[in-house]
């Protein structure tokens, strides 16, 4: 065996991150200030309105994209937060999750229309994606942390990389999923490739890509904790330090409050695309 | 731009007339000669041929190294010069459509099938041996302007692939296509677009209406990617819903639409641009047999004010029939026959073609003229006694009387002439005037229960009453079991006979 030399792909792995990190400031200060930028941005606005505003707009939320009744669910489970006492901290949350899908989003439906579009794209990808969401999370924070130092963005970054792959992969699926009859004919009335994809494409593909960004919300949900654990504020800490307390009763507290986001999220954001699919 | 007016066709190959250019075609391919290059060295370096032609002077060369001065012509390009020159004083039309030796394979390597097509290899043998699937094969026609071109063949034989090379959402392997004399084939992605914008719109077998989109916006789609403002776009999306009739339903969506309904939507949308031509792939196969015939005669309706080109593909002979204005059958991608239905059901080219049709009714596709006889016909101011004697010369009992222009005014039979003989009566008081006639595109199918009906022969009228001909039950009888031999010359034949008759009567 030992005539067989091993493959050195953890030398590799810390010779790029070596070589990364040289270029620290160039690369990951832009991304560091804008996520921070729009972090501190999201957690001021959720923090500073006074929290019947905030539980009657997701009320109303509720009420526009998802179904009537459950509106009721989300202001009882809400306004149970507030009385846990836990309302600031799941402000906190909410703005990483939100942050984190906007950058899931920004850059996971681009980069899954690419895929429809190139099957030599889509194979490069595919690996990709898998790797990004089954790589344990601990595995990619340690460079995190190492490019951006402990805080919320290298939180924000491992959510985006857990949670992103179901957008690229149902974009990608939901345009190929276009009839190709629909496809042709904006083809035969000689629409463009830009105008085929806004007018015909994306538009049939809303369901899935919906659907991708619900998934995308709970999954980025589900990463809070972890990030707590590199020193992002909101729920995941307060679980961490009961964890690290033995204090069941907070622990079990916060983790309902981390229940009940996730049920307003996704009934938002589910129902967003049911609606949507009745009218056509 | 090169715009063509007038059309030849030399050795098999075409040869476009335009007002201010030249364009060579050659083979399968046409090149168009790099604005940098000296016209004579790039012929005589190619080794090919050369035709140019203006609308009155039309000059022929051949480039085959041999010297060309300005208005010479060479020795083997005389012959065919005359041609061209008869086409061009003829006026004749260029078609709307040209199809020119165009092949599609699908696969990795469809150059090597092309070669073993060459060979000789049949499209199952390829498909065998090399995977390789011949859509389309060596497929050569013209559709005229304003002509129903109907593509018949069984499921498998082309259809389809050879209507989406004319748009070019397939890209052909070899050979190529005009449409108004414009290669459709090696445009930029630009000028495709213009083309299918301005000139091309598609009916699909499953309506591709988009879901999302009410009927009035499915309609506009077409407007819409042209950026046509939104006024005059609804405009014409309304016009175009009103041509098929579905006002009420503007603001409804595709899934709240009947089949049929959904193809009137479908065929508004091609409507709307106002194109040229109609590309049309099964456009009523989806649909249930009588909404089918519904939306045939509908589109033969909207036809007869539009005078679009469409070319229509079905697997439906009965279809085929009834809307074509000529048919091509096609098989494993090639075509078998190209012609008139008439002439596709009494002339099949093969076998192939024999069996297709062979179940199809020909009473619906023989009209009066095809089986028509010569009606014998005398004009009133003749006596009963030379109405009689002509009677017996051709062995008949009645008699048509018409007047100088051959307009038919009425029947006399041989009793009531032999009547009149001895009572001295004219024949213009004598005939009967209410007499059984038909138009000459009657179709045979609605002409047995007349003839069923009446006792008297029925005549055959044209434009202002005039006789054409006359409809016996045996000469009937006799084209419902394919005993016609129909053809142009036949026709132009009978309407010669018709006017010499006119003129001798
Ligand atoms: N995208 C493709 N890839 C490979 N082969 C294809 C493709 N499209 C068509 N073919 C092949 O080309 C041939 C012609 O197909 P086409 O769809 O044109 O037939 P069709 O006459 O329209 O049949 P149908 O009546 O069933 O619609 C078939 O043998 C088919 O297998
Ligand atoms: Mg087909």
């Amino acid at each position: 065996m030992d005539s067989v030399p091993k493959v050195p792909i953890d030398k590799w792995v810390e010779g790029f991150v070596a070589f990364l990190g040289e270029y620290r400031g160039e690369l990951f200060d832009p991304i560091d200030s804008v996520i921070s930028g729009m972090l501190t941005f999201f957690s001021t606005v959720l923090t500073g309105v006074p929290f019947f505003i905030i539980i009657l707009l997701f009320g109303a939320l509720t009420w526009v994209f998802g179904k009537r009744n459950t509106m009721i669910t989300t202001v009882i489970g809400l306004s149970l937060i507030y009385n846990l006492g836990y309302w600031e901290n799941t402000m906190e949350t909410l703005g990483l999750v939100i942050v984190s899908a906007l950058v899931s989003i920004v850059v996971g439906i681009p980069a899954g229309i690419l895929c429809a579009r190139h099957d030599a794209f889509r194979n490069l990808m595919t690996p990709v994606l898998d790797l990004m969401q089954t790589m344990p999370a601990f595995v990619y924070l340690i460079p995190a942390i190492f490019f951006f130092g402990l805080g919320e963005v290298p939180g924000v970054i491992a959510s985006v990389i857990f949670a992103m792959p179901p957008i690229v992969r149902l974009t990608n699926l939901g345009i190929r999923q276009v009839p190709q009859e629909l496809a042709e004919a904006a083809d035969a009335f000689g629409s463009t490739g830009w105008q085929k994809l806004w007018k015909v494409q994306l538009p049939l593909a809303k369901t899935t890509i919906l659907a991708g960004i619900n998934q995308c919300i709970m999954l980025a949900l589900s990463m809070v904790v972890i990030a707590a654990m590199i020193g992002a504020k909101g729920l995941g800490a307060d679980v961490y330090r009961a964890i690290s307390q033995v204090d069941i009763g907070r622990g079990f507290e916060a983790g309902l409050s981390i229940v009940i986001i996730a049920i307003v999220l996704d009934r938002i954001t589910q129902h967003a695309g049911q609606k949507e699919r009745e009218t056509i | 731009m090169y715009r063509s007016i007038f059309y030849g066709e030399i050795n098999g190959q075409l040869i476009h007339m335009q007002s201010n250019g030249c364009r060579w075609i050659r083979g399968s391919g046409s090149r168009h000669k790099p604005s940098n290059v000296d016209e004579k060295q790039w012929i005589l370096n190619r080794k090919t041929e050369y035709r140019e032609s203006t609308m009155w002077d039309a000059r022929y060369y051949v480039g085959l190294r041999i010297s060309i001065s300005n208005h010479a012509l060479v020795c083997c390009g005389i012959s065919q010069f005359f041609v061209l020159r008869k086409n061009v004083k003829r006026g004749k039309r260029m078609p709307k459509i040209q199809v020119r030796q165009l092949s599609k394979v699908f696969g990795r390597q469809p150059q090597l099938a092309l070669k073993l097509l060459a060979e000789g290899w049949t499209k199952e043998q390829i498909f065998r041996q090399t995977g390789l699937s011949v859509g389309v094969n060596q497929v050569s026609f013209d559709v005229e302007e304003g002509e129903i071109f109907v593509i018949m063949g069984l499921s498998g034989s082309g259809k389809s692939t050879l209507v989406r090379l004319c748009n070019r959402l397939i890209e052909p392997t070899s050979g190529t296509i005009f449409i108004d004399g414009e290669e459709i084939i090696g445009m930029n992605a630009t000028q495709l677009r213009e083309v299918r914008r301005k000139k091309l719109g598609m009916v699909f077998q499953n309506f591709a209406l988009f879901p999302q989109r009410t009927v009035r916006e499915n309609v506009e789609f077409g407007l819409e990617i042209q950026h046509v403002p939104v006024d005059a776009r609804q405009e014409k999306a309304r016009e175009a819903i009103a041509l098929v009739g579905l006002e009420e339903w503007e603001n409804a969506y595709p899934v709240q639409l009947s089949g049929g309904m959904r193809q009137r939507v479908g065929l508004a949308r091609a409507l709307a641009n106002n194109p040229d031509v109609l590309l049309m792939d099964e456009a009523f196969s989806a649909l249930d047999p009588l909404i089918r015939k519904d939306m045939q005669d509908e589109l033969l309706e909207l036809q007869m004010t539009m005078k679009k080109t469409i070319l229509f593909i079905t697997h439906d002979l009965h279809e085929a029939l009834r809307l074509g204005d000529r048919i091509a059958l096609m098989r494993d991608g090639q075509l078998i026959q190209v012609g008139r239905p008439e002439e596709i059901m009494t002339d099949p080219a093969d076998e192939f073609v024999k069996k297709f049709v062979e179940d199809a009714d020909l009473s619906r596709v023989l009209v009066a003229k095809n089986v028509m006889k010569r009606a014998e016909a005398i004009t009133p101011d003749k006596g009963a006694r030379v109405a009689l004697q002509l009677m017996m010369d051709n062995g008949v009992s009645s008699l048509y009387i018409v007047d100088k222009k051959r307009s038919l005014l009425g029947l006399v039979s041989a009793y009531d002439v032999s009547l009149a003989i001895s009572t001295g009566e004219t024949l213009s008081t004598i005939m009967k005037t209410d007499i059984p006639t038909v138009s000459p595109d009657t179709l045979l199918h609605d002409l047995i229960p007349m003839m069923a009906d009446v006792h008297v022969p029925i005549a055959v009228v044209g434009e202002q009453q005039r006789l054409l001909g006359v409809l016996v039950k045996g000469a009937v009888l006799g084209g419902l079991v394919g005993k016609v031999n129909i053809s142009d010359e036949r026709i132009e034949r009978l309407r010669v006979e018709v006017k010499s008759d006119g003129l001798r009567a």
